[in-house]
């Protein structure tokens, strides 16, 4: 089933609360780049992305990572992914 | 019968505080077991014998700090009977808390609060200390009610700390907060008699605190040994500096069809394959890896990269991916990401901050091109990894546009030369032009 803007929002904030505890997502705006603002290195990225495939239930290679980069890119990414898997 | 003494985890520490003890008098040890956990101002480590035997007695009670060389328990050997004390029947008992990271989010059950009264000796304990009298005193704790968990059932001051204000928490929860960062003083627990689960921990990593905690104490110590350690480096190396950039097309494209192949969980970032280089580098290159001690430089024992990882709060350390230049590209990919986790809750071993050979810092992931870092003593040189960026570059007479990064080498100029240096960055260079063979 295709994912919905507020749903893809709250499992990504989910997976980003596991690597940094005390991120202020609801202060951050839809087109920040996450990487940048969160501080996150490359490991925490793959941990992120880890997580996110895992519960999203969806496949997400590399060549998909410029689609995460933010919160925005993040939510249509995850709905087109959703749908193409109904 | 020997002493089991506070170890230097580092050229920069003076002394240590015993978090816990691991084993409890009359334990048998093999030699590498781990003793106690230490902490020394950069990170919570474990500490392990370099003898195999039976604990005597514990001489330092956990929250003491003491110096290097202080001796922190007796040891004996098999077979020699004790020569002061003998073992208390009451010594508390307690679960042996293993320090391999758990899955997250492993629902792990909740082991059941020991009840130590029903442990604790028979036999009158020893009277706490005046010191801890007094400690006792200025928090209003009863002494009488507190139950003790050091040797013989004696008080320590943690438990002091710990009915004065300390939540219960259960061993998982706690755990779970130091991954997680959270404080649990400000975890309301809803299990029994107030006692704080891994569930509240969940539920208050996941409630955004209106102000993040800000621990003011950690980073001051931090922030004091990593002043006291780089000024050393400053005033007694004579740095010199090299540079070069790096075309990564290869690597890069390598890692990217490989990693089509590879789980999200098995692929392989480009930070890993330059830590493998530089680790095969390093073995080719022995001069650049080891210590400069009395006026000589003294060989690594073997290639142990200490990787600059900052610790969320602010500080940061610098352990070592041991034997890297025998761990193969994946193998090394995984240890690094298990060396950064646990750097970050705090669970580091001994080795690991005590014997890195060389030590890289990556500041690509912070966005600067280029970083000349400060060597850390006893160490003679520290490679600096810049941001990987695509730049118009020249290959066979053509341009094109290159993901390329900018490699740096501090040397301590006793004990090599830039000469050296420039080979050392050039054979990186060679090594990631052939990512097949790292």
């Amino acid at each position: 089933m295709t994912m919905t803007p507020d749903q893809a929002r709250s499992l990504v904030s989910k997976q980003i609360r596991f690597i940094v505890p005390d991120a202020d997502l609801d202060g951050l705006p839809p087109d920040a780049d996450l990487r940048r603002t969160l501080e996150l290195d490359s490991l925490d990225f793959l941990e992120f992305v880890e997580r996110l495939s895992k519960d999203a239930g969806v496949r997400i290679d590399e060549d998909d990572y410029p689609s995460l980069a933010t919160m925005e890119s993040c939510q249509a990414f995850l709905a087109a992914r959703t749908a193409a898997s109904d | 019968m020997s002493d089991f003494t506070m170890p230097s985890l580092g050229a920069d520490m003076d002394s240590g505080t015993i978090v816990e003890w691991l084993v409890k008098p009359g334990d048998h040890v093999q030699r590498g077991a781990p003793m106690a956990v230490v902490d020394t101002d950069k990170a919570a480590v474990e500490i392990e014998t370099f003898q195999s035997g039976v604990v005597g007695d514990l001489l330092v009670e956990p929250g003491q700090r003491v110096d290097v060389g202080t001796p922190l328990a007796t040891m004996l050997a098999a077979g020699e009977a004790p020569s002061a004390a003998p073992v208390s029947v009451g010594k508390a008992k307690r679960p042996r808390a293993r320090r391999v990271p758990p899955p997250r989010e492993a629902a792990a059950p909740v082991p059941p609060a020991v009840p130590r009264e029903a442990e604790v000796a028979a036999a009158a304990p020893p009277a706490p200390s005046p010191p801890l009298r007094h400690h006792a005193a200025e928090l209003g704790v009863d002494l009488a009610s507190v139950t003790g968990t050091g040797t013989h059932g004696r008080i320590t001051r943690r438990d002091v700390d710990a009915a004065a204000h300390r939540p219960r928490v259960s061993p998982y929860a706690r755990r779970l907060a130091e991954e997680l960062g959270v404080d649990l003083a400000a975890v309301t627990g809803t299990g029994t008699s107030g006692t704080v689960r891994a569930e509240d921990v969940r539920a208050a990593a996941h409630a955004r605190p209106e102000v993040p905690p800000v621990s003011t104490e950690a980073p001051r110590s931090d922030r004091a040994t990593i002043a006291a350690l780089m000024s050393r480096s400053k005033r007694e190396i004579p740095h010199y500096y090299v540079a070069t950039t790096v075309d990564m097309h290869t690597v890069v494209s390598w890692l990217r069809d490989t990693n089509r192949d590879r789980s999200v969980a098995e692929r392989i970032v480009p930070a890993a394959a330059l830590l493998r280089a530089v680790a095969l580098a390093a073995r080719r290159m022995p001069q650049l890896n080891g210590f400069w001690v009395d006026g000589v430089f003294v060989p690594g024992e073997d290639v142990h990269v200490g990787v600059a990882i900052s610790v969320r709060r602010g500080a940061l350390v610098a352990p070592a991916l041991r034997h890297a230049a025998d761990l193969e590209l994946p193998v090394l990919m995984q240890a690094l990401r298990d060396l950064v986790g646990r750097a970050r809750s705090g669970r580091l071993t001994r080795a690991e901050l005590a014997d890195p050979t060389l030590t890289v810092t990556d500041l690509g992931d912070q966005g600067v091109e280029e970083v000349f870092g400060v060597i850390q003593p006893p160490q003679v040189a520290l490679v600096g990894i810049g941001r990987l960026v695509e730049r118009p570059w020249a290959v066979d007479g053509l341009l094109g546009v290159r993901p390329l990064v900018r490699l740096s080498l501090s040397g301590d100029h006793r004990a090599t030369d830039g000469y050296t240096g420039a080979r050392f960055l050039a054979t990186i260079d060679d090594l990631l032009q052939h990512p097949e063979a790292l």
